[in-house]
This record gives C-alpha cells, structure tokens and sequence, in this order.
C-alpha cells in the first residue's frame, strides 16, 4: 500500500526588517500601520492558513556603529498586533516570536494564556533566546546572560511557563449565584518553581485557556536548539527550505523525539520559504531576478559584505571586485543585533571561496551577493509552485512551510488567489478549517490528552 | 486652570471584572462566567461609547485579587483571576471607533522598554486612542512572583508609616523614571524619520532616530525603540493617587490624575496640592487633568440605589467601603455632585460601576443624557484621538530639532 498523502501546513510570516522585503516597490505599504497587518492577515484566512507569523527583535540593528537604515527599520509590539488581530479573523493562528532572555515567565505566561482567552484558542509562542549585551541595554538587567546559558534559560523559562499554564485545572470557575462560590479551589494557581534561573512561587492569575497552553514553536539550529526542539516544542520555524538539506534536518530531528517518548508526528517541521510567481515559469524566473536586484542594492552588497569581512568596505565599489583585504575575525563584530553573522562560522573559508566564485564567473560584489544570499525558494507558474510544494512534502523534506513574501502587505495576495485553490484541487490542502483552534488546523492534541495518553501507557 | 459650572466635563469608567462591588458578580446581568472572554469585554466598551464617554480603563494586577491589600486572602466567593489589560484594550480596539482605551500596567516589574511598544503599538491599532494607566505594587507575593527583589510584608496601615512611606517613595520614584523612560521612548523616532529615498537606498534617515540613553537609580535604556512615533505622538499617561508621594508623580508625570475626594473641601485641596507641584514641576502651563474617582449605584430612584447596595452587602457579609467616595442615588443627584466637584477644580470624573452590568448602562443612558441637557457633557464625539477628546494637543518631539521646536512654542 503506497503512503498516504500528507496534508500540507501554510503559514504567513509578514515580511520582516531584512532585504527580502522589498521596500522601494511601489506597491510597498506601511510595516507598522494596523491596517497592513489587517490585509495581511484576513488575505491568509481567507486562503485557510494555518497562522501568522510574527518576528521580534529588539533593539535596532548597527553596522559600524550606526542604525542601519538600509532595510525596513521599526515594527510594533508583538503581542498588542497579535491580539488586536484576534479581532479581525476567526480561525488563523497568531503566532509571536518572543525572546526568552528579556522577559520573565509570569509575566509572559500571563500574556499568552491572555491571547489564548481573547482569540479563542488560537495562540502560539515562538521560543527564541539572546545574550548579547547589545540587546540587553534596553533592559533592566542589561547583558546578564552567559552565551553558554542561553539555552537553558530559553528550557527553564519555557518548563516554568508551562507550570503557569497548568496551574489551573480549567473547571475551577463556578460563578454559582445562588450558593456564592465563584471559586471552588482557594488554591487554584499554585505553583512554585525552583530552578538554577527561575526561584518564583504564589498564585497564577489567568485561569486555564481554551488550548490549554499555547502551541510552541521552537527556531534554532544548532544541536542544543534541535533538542530543545525535540523534546519541548511542537513546531519548528527551520531554515531548510531545499528538498535535500530539508530532508536531512527532517530526518535529523524527527529521529530525536522517541527519546523523549514523543511520537513521529507531535512536532511539525515548517521552514520559512519565499516565493516569486508568474504567468509561466519563464516570467516567474524573470520577476525572480528583478527582485533579487531590488533586494540587494549596492549599498546592501557591501553591508552585506561586511557582514562576513567585518571590516568598514564602504569604499569599495559594489559593482567592482571583491576586496583583496581579509576579514576581520576578532569577536568584536561590525553588525550588532543580527543572528544571520553567525551563520559563516569561517569567515576566511567564506572570503576564499567568494572570491573564486566571483572570479570563475566574473561577478562584481552587487552580483555575487545576490547569487549567494536569500534565493528564492519557490519560483515558478501556480502550477509549478504548487507541484513543488506539494512534493517537496510528501518526500518529508518538511510537513508545510512558513511563506514569506517580499511585498507588504499584498505580497501574499497573489499566492492566496492562486496556488492555495490549486492544493486544495489536488486534496493536500484544507478547504474548510478543521475546528476553533489553532491546534485544530495543525493536528496537535490537547495539552490535556497528550498527559492522559502518557498517564495511560 | 479651574473649571467653570458650564464647561463641560470629561467621564470615563472604570472597568474592572463584573464590578466593583464584590458580591457584583452574584447580580443577574453580571455574566461572570464570561469574565475570560473578548466578547465581554467587546461589550463593556461597546456601551462606554454607546454614551460618548471618553476613555474606559482597565483595572489589571500581577496577582490574584485580594480583600487584603499586602496578601492573598484565600477568599472564593468574589472574582478571581483577570486576563492582561494591554491585551484586552488592544483585542478591543478595532471593534472601537471614537472611546480612549487606557489599560493598567504594573511598573514595579516590567520593563518600560517592552511597555513602551505595546502603548505605541496600542496606539496604532486604535488609530490614536490609547493611553496608560500607571501602578506600583508593593505587594511581597507578586514580587515573589518574579524572583528579582524580595518585599518585606506590609499592610495599608504600615504604609502610612515613616518606613512605610519610604518605601511608597522608592516604588514611585521608580514609576516616575519608568513614565521619563516610555516617555522618551515615544520620541526616540521622530515623526519623518521614514523617507524610503530610492536613490541612496535608505529607508529612514537615522539622524532622525535617537538614543535616548535614559540612566536611573533603578534601570538605565538605550533607546530607540523598536516602533516608530505612535498616532498621538505621546499616549496618554494616567495614574491614580490618594496622599502626597503619588500626587507628585501625577503633577509631574501624567497627563490625567485620579484622585478620591470625598467631598468638595477635600477636591479643592488635593487639586490645590497638585496644581502647587505641577508649577514646581515647571508644567504650570501645560493641560493636566484632575479627575474624581466615584464609585456609583444608580438607579431611578435613590431608595432603589440604596436598597440594592444594601441588598450586595448582605451578600457580600459586610459592607462594602472603598478608598473612593460611595455613591448611591439618581443619575439627576450624581450630576449635581460632579457639577458641584467640578466647582472644586475637577475636570473630569473616573466612575466606577458597582455593578458593570447595571451601573455602566446607568452611566450611558441615565447619567450622560441627564449632563447632557445641563450643556455639561458632548453630544457627539469632537476629535479623533483621545488627547483630542481631552484638549490636549499633539505634542513636539522632545529630540526635533530646536527650530522647530521653537517655532510650535511662539505659535
């Protein structure tokens, strides 16, 4: 008997503060006005997504000292959009990344199981966590957090959240009017946690909500992230969006769940992937190079540059060569508040490699950017795109993907009207939601069952 | 800076669980079991401006609710538990026009860095109607909550103490540089500083961003902030106050004061207290709202009033009191009080429903048109924002450059 077909998952991710998002289109609308996020989110209900992503940062990015202005600068607060959404949709998930260093669990736990209230069940929290003290000057304890720890902290806080949201039972509120009992538990809340990072105890304040906790998304990739992942999250935000390096980090981290007495699909797999459309492949592969001009201007080829030389080259030309110099590998980095520095572990194996590309194909500095940064990963017809999704799924490279369009806030408008219809023909994707919650669309259980399972086996 | 009898005054309400009163959930039209739902909440703000009134705010704590003020009282026949007053106010916003939607936020253990963006952020989801309402705690299980600082007991008796009015003064110098911090925060962009100039490939002009390098005793922040100027340039900022150390934050820091007179003697001297330490703030000539806070029974007739107070208080097993003066009686009789607190130098006036489900509806339809035909109260919303509602300009960016502050100075 062949495999069953596996149903696809979508999200939206609403286009960030980095070069993917094409600003200068004339098309281009507000990032931090209520009403972009309004399209952006009724366009994916409307196509039956599974959620809306949001990502966080928090405090603007520097590159030689100074505010980098060259991409979108500035969002709103994550959870403030994410509830006032709540009010403009019924079904689409609100996912929000927050950061597990500057935050404190209580606090936190409060504001999810809050959202959780307030859209019906349809909150979920992406796990992230920082240590650099760049980031920690906005906030009262500064840059407190050893690099070494950020990882277990990012555990307690999560561990100490989910002692938050089962401190309550969720039948504890009688509100019988005739006897006077509001409460039938004076103890409803309790908790206390002891912890190398965490020593609170007292009383929760925000009974059980509909999902019971939130859905936990979990997004780095180094080992200690994989586990963290395999044994706290159901949903990974990953970064491999290609069929072969997505199926490796499919299997990779499918394979870690049974040691945490997890099953093969309590932990979906959705990497972020933009995509371009067109009439025909031809004219998508076309769009495809335009935008990649747009997304990396002149000016973005050399910060981009420097991300790997570490070294000021604003006076190179960036439609020249690339620089002889070597780069800089001392730990004082040029670019402040940008994970993506970590992501050229060898600096100098980069530079020597770049140059040989660049060499071979005769490339200028604005060229060999926008061949090695940020390819496009979906490009094509409707048709093209929706194949390639769809078998790029059922070949577990992923169980869906986390789209990112490069236009705010109509960029998924297109995707919506045209590839989503050609899914659900081919019956891999929705065509009604399956229930209220986001754990409806994304075939989780319920905190509650998955603990009776577990009680019972 | 007094009003006189005819101008017209400002109202909002405080909404806090089914009301006040803590037997107000045992009332037939109190839906407690809807507490933890928007939909309740939806319509709560719904009736608010139903009556044109210009801001609800909404109550919030980082701890259950008690009858005791320093701890937990174990109690199960009131309300227990709230969900995030941001949040709410924000899940509200755009089923709102026009009302002002000004939430509570503990600053005793949050950051003014995260605080900040979510008032902006509240700011533009409602499209220029938001505002905050500052509280400390001094309560040792909340902080227990967070693990940073360990509080010793207290009651509200010990904080009248000398020790006890130490440490009201620590708590609330530490609010006042976390308003100074959200504050500078605010303006840490300046309104232009989003060109998107194709040519240089620059989105914003980053001289137009600033550091706002905010360094107290208790915390220091960098700046800028992640969200850009919000609508009203700064939202408003609100803080209840009963003695001395708390009016001072109010004269220098806020731009609406709630205060408990309990009669018109007692309005003409807090008003008196602050607007003294407004001038000494150097704020002697900016728009700084005092409100009366009131907790109100209305009802057609004042037998009914105070026979259903009574009626909750038997429920209850004792009489309710509140730092607030108690109102019971017709919304003509509330009218003449406010009238007659506003002669005192109140601007406004913060009601509280004993009851939500009867007392704001008696606000809405009773009270409002009963002002209304006195020429003491609006009859259709005036501005768009809610520092519009309450003459408050659009104030300049503290980092614009001085040119064009001087400009809007000598205009």
């Amino acid at each position: 008997m062949s495999k069953p077909q596996k149903q696809i998952h979508l999200a939206a991710h609403f286009p960030g503060v980095n070069n993917t998002t094409v600003w200068s289109d004339p098309k281009a609308g507000s990032h931090i006005e209520f009403s972009s996020f309004v399209h952006f989110a009724q366009t994916a209900e409307r196509a039956k997504f599974d959620f809306l992503f949001l990502a966080e940062g928090l405090r603007l990015r520097e590159q030689g000292g100074k505010i980098y202005d060259l991409d979108v600068v500035g969002r709103p607060d994550t959870f403030t959009v994410l509830a006032a959404l709540a009010a403009v949709t019924e079904h689409l998930g609100l996912t929000g990344t927050i950061n597990s260093t500057f935050n404190e669990p209580y606090e936190v736990a409060r504001q999810f199981a809050s959202l959780d209230h307030l859209s019906g069940g349809r909150s979920a929290w992406n796990v992230v966590t920082s240590w650099d003290a760049f980031t920690g000057e906005n906030f009262r304890r500064g840059g407190f957090l050893p690099q070494e720890h950020r990882y277990s902290r990012a555990k307690e806080f999560l561990a100490t959240a989910n002692e938050l949201f089962d401190s309550w039972r969720g039948d504890e509120i009688v509100a019988d009017l005739a006897t006077g009992v509001f409460l039938d538990d004076a103890k409803a809340g309790s908790f206390v946690h002891t912890g190398p990072h965490f020593d609170i105890h007292g009383q929760f304040n925000v009974p059980r909500s509909p999902q019971g906790r939130p859905v936990i998304f979990q997004a780095g990739d180094s080992e200690e992230g994989r586990e963290f992942a395999a044994s706290s999250a159901d949903a990974i935000f990953s970064r491999y969006a290609t069929l072969d390096g997505g199926r490796a980090f499919y299997t990779d981290v499918k394979n870690r769940l049974a040691k945490y007495g997890r099953r093969h699909d309590e932990l979906l797999i959705l990497p972020a992937a933009s995509f371009v459309l067109g009439d025909t492949d031809e004219e998508a592969e076309e769009l495809a190079k335009e935008v990649r001009r747009l997304q990396v201007s002149g000016a973005t080829a050399i910060k981009h540059l420097e991300f790997v030389w570490n070294r000021d080259l604003s006076g190179y030309d960036p439609e020249g060569p690339l620089p002889d110099v070597d780069p800089d590998v001392s730990d004082n980095h040029i670019a402040k508040g940008r994970a993506q520095v970590r992501m050229y572990r060898d600096p100098l194996a980069t530079a020597r490699e770049w140059r040989e590309l660049a060499a071979a194909n005769n490339w200028s500095i604005r060229d060999l950017v926008i061949e090695t940064s940020n390819r496009q990963n979906f490009i094509g017809s409707p048709e093209t795109v929706a194949r390639t999704i769809n078998e790029y799924v059922q070949a577990d490279a992923s169980d869906g993907f986390i789209l990112v369009p490069h236009i705010t806030p109509s960029g998924l408008d297109v995707f919506a009207d045209k590839v989503v219809p050609l899914l659900q023909e081919q019956g891999v994707f929705r065509t009604e939601y399956e229930g209220p919650t986001l754990r409806h669309q994304l075939g989780l259980a319920h905190p509650d069952e998955t603990a009776n399972q577990r009680a019972a086996s | 800076m007094s009003s006189t009898p005819s101008s017209p005054l400002h109202l909002a309400v405080a909404l806090d669980g089914t009301g006040w009163h803590p037997a107000s959930w045992r009332e037939q039209v109190a839906r407690p079991r809807d507490l933890f739902t928007a939909g309740y909440w939806a319509d709560q703000v719904a009736e608010a401006e139903g009556g044109l009134l210009d801001f609800v705010t909404l109550e919030d704590g980082l701890g259950l609710q008690s009858s005791l003020y320093g701890e937990l009282d174990g109690r199960t026949d009131q309300v227990r538990g709230r969900l995030d007053a941001v949040l709410t106010a924000s899940r509200i916003a755009p089923l709102t026009r026009h009302i002002g939607l000004v939430p509570t936020v503990i600053v005793t253990h949050t950051e003014p860095f995260h605080i900040s963006k979510a008032i902006a952020t509240l700011d533009y989801v409602s499209t220029g109607r938001a505002g905050v309402r500052v509280q400390i705690s001094a309560r040792p299980h909340e902080a227990d909550h967070f693990g940073r600082r360990t509080f010793p007991p207290i009651s509200l008796a010990e904080l009248r103490t000398p020790a006890g009015q130490e440490r009201l003064t620590d708590l609330f110098d530490e609010a006042a540089d976390y308003v100074e911090a959200v504050r500078r925060l605010w303006d840490s962009w300046e309104d232009d500083a989003e060109i998107r100039d194709v040519a240089t490939g620059r989105f914003i002009d980053r001289d137009k961003l600033h550091y706002i390098d905010f360094e107290g005793k208790y915390f220091s922040v960098k700046g800028p902030s992640i969200t850009p100027r919000p609508p009203q340039g700064q939202p408003l900022v609100t803080s209840l106050a009963h003695q001395t150390v708390p009016y001072r934050l109010v004269a220098r820091q806020t731009d609406v004061g709630y205060v408990t007179p309990q009669d018109s003697e007692d309005a003409r001297a807090i008003v008196a207290e602050i607007r003294t330490e407004q001038e000494a703030a150097g704020r002697a000539d900016e728009l700084l709202h005092i409100f009366g806070d009131l907790v109100v029974f209305l009802d057609d007739d004042q037998a009914a009033a105070e026979d259903r107070r009574a009626r909750l208080d038997a429920l209850a097993g004792e009489p309710y009191t509140s730092d607030a003066r108690v109102f019971a009686g017709t919304p003509a009789q509330l009218a003449d009080l406010l009238q007659e607190f506003a002669e005192a130098g109140l601007s406004g006036f913060r009601l509280r429903p004993a009851v939500a489900g009867h007392d704001l509806p008696a606000v809405t339809r009773g009270l409002v048109p009963e002002l209304q035909r006195r020429g003491a109260f609006r009859t259709a919303y005036e501005a768009d924002t809610l520092r519009g509602l309450l003459g408050l300009s659009r104030p300049a960016n503290r980092y614009a450059a001085t040119t064009t502050a001087t400009v809007t100075a000598t205009a």
